[in-house]
């Protein structure tokens, strides 16, 4: 595993994109073909099913490094990882080994087949014999989180510069449901497959935040409206008789929305459409949560399919009859897209995002207020001559949102964060007041600086009142105004309400505790906008 | 009546009415080091080891302070004092005190390995030992000091034969001047920042040998110091100072960098291993040679660290203090 840990230790130590290519390239041309296989596989999130539970991994490792199990349970929060955890506390290490990355993968895999004592001597045996790294990356691989700061873009591209092929090409042969056991590096990345050029998806265009007043954008005339909707940006290709669901982030989704496959019975060939997946019953959008789940959920059930139904909100057309309409002006396209959607049959899971006719800004306004009503959060501009660019660009398209709904709330309790920010507390749960009780309705991790985190750390442990494992009950003295997008009901949370994307919008510290919100508050926003 | 006391504004010896390392400010202060968080201004009179008085009197200016030597007996009251080489940093010392045959240590600062520049750690026979505990876990091991320097000199020739620099972010009083004195100058030439250089020119001036470094100021002709090592302050890493030295490769040289996420929130290209401060085994060998019954302990992992000395059979207590040990996350950076 001596080269693995090497790429492991190249990319760890930069935090320049182009130094992680390279290193990555450079493994992809020297490293033997099966590593080479697993180390893309373990990039692109193929994991070996976990052979052994952290439970007996922690006892072991405490038993091993001659500490009460107590201690070790100490040392995690503040490591933030296990598998980094354990590594340290073992004893430094009496052998070495020469074994190989797949080595390792298949005596994993055969750790499933052993019983209970013959799984920890042969971990006990490796931990005795792996140092630094090489240990972390082996707990790594047998706890399976295995994250390392490379995406599968980034991984996808090095791929690109080691073996000359196009990265696009490479992203469509790294899809769908291989394993190193199925398959070889010439059969995976080496051998040419016909049908890439049928899946490639166009590069989305993406949009920008409007800053302040949409007057500045000019005459109403020259622009589109439409909701913005709250679910999974998609680009639908049907070519050549079968059919390609993309993300933005270019994964291919086609397997976890079957209901799209539909769209090859109603759609001409050569049809490539940009649209927004939502979860869809009744006329109306589901919230993003119950989408959530079907991405989440490992597999598909039929209770999932029948309660969360999906559609694609279609709003621009790419490509028709085979020819690249990205260069037409948004009117051209548009009006396309209506003359296609026309003659689809209702149960077709296609449905146009409509326009939103508006005849100045300030109509516009209003339209926008109402968002949430129509199961938008806000709405978009595009400019009608515009052509379809690439990626995120300023001018033609901008997204105005609504202002997210806020509460003030006071923090109750703080946690430890994991991986960067091991040490430092971040994740915090916040409370409104119900009568003289504070009610916890809420965690949130994220929106302060840096330097907030530090300050807020340091004063978290001067002030803890008690602790439970690594969550410490702090004193509420602390208000902080929590920014969300939507709060719906939620019977499995204490206060009877779930948020959807809370972060700290800002620390109130001109605010005491006693000025926060209660809990009242957050009911009358569930029935405004619930 | 015990030998030690512990109160809102310090350590206290009773019958000698002295303070260890106070916070507020009292009439008599015995000193264990020079940092900020242990040698504190407002006090009437000071003492400390003559290696560590320059610095604190270059902190702390016009202060009224009296030096002892390592291992000299002074009566101080109805107590017996006497201090002991710690290994934090130069002239850093364990404070002993005797009152009716009893003997209690007040550690300050301590680390067990001998790093080269500071006088090395003694362990000293007491009844009861106040012990830092900064990093008192047991996923804190540092790896011998040797192993540490080479790992860094080989970075830095790395960066100099690209041309770049080597931005290395240490503490102005302690770990620069350890890196100074280890690392091999005759990779390249060495800049330092001014809070660093300060420091350099107190302790040469006391006779301690560090290599030649270039002080860096506005003035300073960077390209006839291309792919030299740059030492300062942690704080200026990310700030515009360091901007002057373009793409230069980045690294800490801190405990913290054991943890690998702390390593990722600091942005640097490198971490690098070295602290001041006793590692876990450190931490319990010096306690258990001792041969103390009762421990205190001061900062770092109280609580757990407490535990685990009771779990060990020893009289293990928690001191509030306002030490901060070795720090990258309070809200300003240690100086």
């Amino acid at each position: 595993m001596k080269r693995f840990a090497a790429l492991f230790t190249a990319l760890d130590r930069t935090t320049r994109t182009n130094a992680k290519i390279e290193a990555l390239a450079a493994y992809f041309t020297d490293a033997p073909q099966t590593d080479r296989l697993w180390t893309v596989a373990l990039l692109s999130g193929r994991r070996p099913r976990r052979a052994v539970t952290t439970t007996r991994l922690r006892e072991w490792a405490a038993e091993r490094a001659g500490l009460p199990l107590w201690l070790f349970e100490e040392c995690y929060p503040v490591v933030g990882d296990l598998a980094e955890t354990i590594a340290l506390v073992l004893p430094q290490a009496g052998g070495t080994s020469t074994a190989s990355l797949s080595d390792h993968m298949a005596e994993i895999a055969a750790l499933a087949q052993m019983d209970e004592p013959a799984r920890k001597a042969h971990i006990l045996t490796v931990w005795d014999r792996l140092d630094g790294t090489e240990r972390l990356l082996f707990n790594k691989l047998i706890t399976g989180g295995f994250r390392v700061g490379v995406s599968q873009t980034l991984m996808t591209r090095a791929l690109a510069r080691a073996t000359g092929i196009a990265e696009a090409d490479l992203s469509h042969r790294l899809m769908g449901d291989w394993t190193p056991a199925t398959t070889t590096w010439a059969a995976l990345i080496e051998t040419p497959d016909p049908t890439a050029a049928l899946s490639r998806p166009y590069p989305f265009y993406l949009a920008y935040q409007i800053e302040g007043d949409p007057q500045a954008l000019g005459d109403p005339a020259d622009w589109c409206a439409e909701y913005k909707w709250d679910g999974i940006r998609g680009q639908l290709i049907v070519r050549g008789g079968t059919h390609f669901l993309w993300s933005r982030g270019e994964e291919l989704m086609t397997d976890r929305f079957p209901e799209l496959a539909q769209a090859r019975d109603f759609l001409p060939q050569g049809t490539v459409i940009d649209g927004e997946i939502l979860g869809w019953a009744d006329g109306r959008p589901l919230p993003f949560a119950a989408l959530q789940k079907r991405i989440t959920r490992k597999s598909l059930s039929k209770r999932l399919l029948a309660e969360t139904p999906v559609v694609l909100k279609a709003y621009d057309l790419l490509e028709e009859n085979g020819t690249d309409l990205r260069p037409r002006p948004l009117a051209e396209r548009r009006a396309r897209l209506e003359a296609l959607f026309a003659c689809l049959p209702d149960r077709a899971p296609l449905r146009l995002s409509p326009l939103l006719p508006f005849v100045d800004w300030t109509a516009l306004a209003e339209t926008r207020a109402a968002a949430r009503a129509a199961g938008a959060e806000g709405v978009m501009l595009k400019r009608a001559a515009a052509p379809y660019l690439a990626g995120r660009k300023k001018g033609d398209w901008w997204k105005w949102k609504l202002d997210p709904l806020t509460v003030d709330a006071v923090m109750i309790y703080a946690q430890a964060g994991h991986g960067r920010r091991a040490t430092l507390y971040t994740d915090f749960t916040f409370a409104v007041w119900d009568g003289g009780d504070l009610v916890p309705f809420t965690k949130a991790y994220s929106g302060l600086t840096d330097a907030e985190f530090r300050e807020i750390t340091a004063w978290v442990r001067r002030n803890t009142l008690q602790r439970f494992g690594p969550v410490r009950q702090v004193k509420p003295e602390h208000v902080f105004e929590i920014a969300f997008e939507g709060i719906q009901r939620s019977p499995r949370h204490k206060s009877g309400i779930a948020l959807r994307f809370p972060r700290m919008a800002r620390w109130r510290r001109d605010k005491p505790p006693a000025e926060a919100n209660t809990l009242d508050d957050l009911r009358a926003l569930l029935a405004s906008h619930g | 009546m015990s030998v030690l006391t512990f109160t809102e504004r310090g350590i206290f010896c009773p019958v000698g009415n002295f303070f260890i390392d106070p916070w507020a400010p009292v009439d008599r202060a015995l000193i264990t080091h020079g940092h900020s968080d242990h040698a504190r201004p407002g006090h009437r009179r000071y003492l400390a080891t003559a290696p560590a008085a320059p610095v604190i009197r270059h902190r702390l200016g016009g202060i009224a302070l009296d030096t002892i030597a390592y291992g000299e007996r002074r009566r101080i009251g109805d107590a017996l004092v006497s201090f002991h080489p710690a290994g934090h940093v130069p002239g850093s010392a364990q404070i002993r005190i005797e009152v009716a045959g009893e003997v209690w240590v007040v550690s300050g600062d301590y680390k067990t390995e001998a790093d080269g520049l500071s006088e090395p750690f003694e362990p000293v026979r007491a009844h009861a030992f106040v012990s830092e505990c900064t990093f008192g876990l047991p996923v804190f091991n540092w790896a011998p000091q040797a192993q540490v320097l080479a790992g860094i000199d080989d970075w830095w020739a790395a960066n100099a034969a690209e041309g770049r620099f080597s931005l290395l972010g240490a503490y102005a009083l302690g770990k620069a001047q350890r890196l100074l004195a280890g690392v091999d100058a005759g990779i390249g030439p060495i800049l330092t920042h001014g809070a660093i250089e300060a420091t350099c020119a107190v302790m040469r001036a006391q006779g301690i040998a560090l290599p030649p470094t270039v002080p860096v100021t506005p003035e300073t002709d960077l390209k006839a110091h291309a792919g030299a090592l740059v030492l300062a302050p942690p704080s200026a890493l990310g700030g515009p100072w360091a901007r002057r030295f373009g793409a230069a490769a980045t690294g800490f040289a801190s405990g913290w960098m054991a943890l690998r996420g702390v390593r990722r929130r600091r942005g640097a290209d490198r971490g690098f291993v070295l602290s001041d401060h006793a590692d876990w085994s450190g931490l319990n060998t010096a306690i258990r040679e001792t041969g103390a019954e009762r421990v205190f302990v001061t900062h770092g992992y109280t609580s757990v660290f407490r535990r685990w000395l009771a779990d060990q059979g020893y009289d293990a207590e928690i001191v509030r203090t306002a030490y901060e040990g070795e720090t990258l996350d309070s809200a300003e950076d240690a100086p």
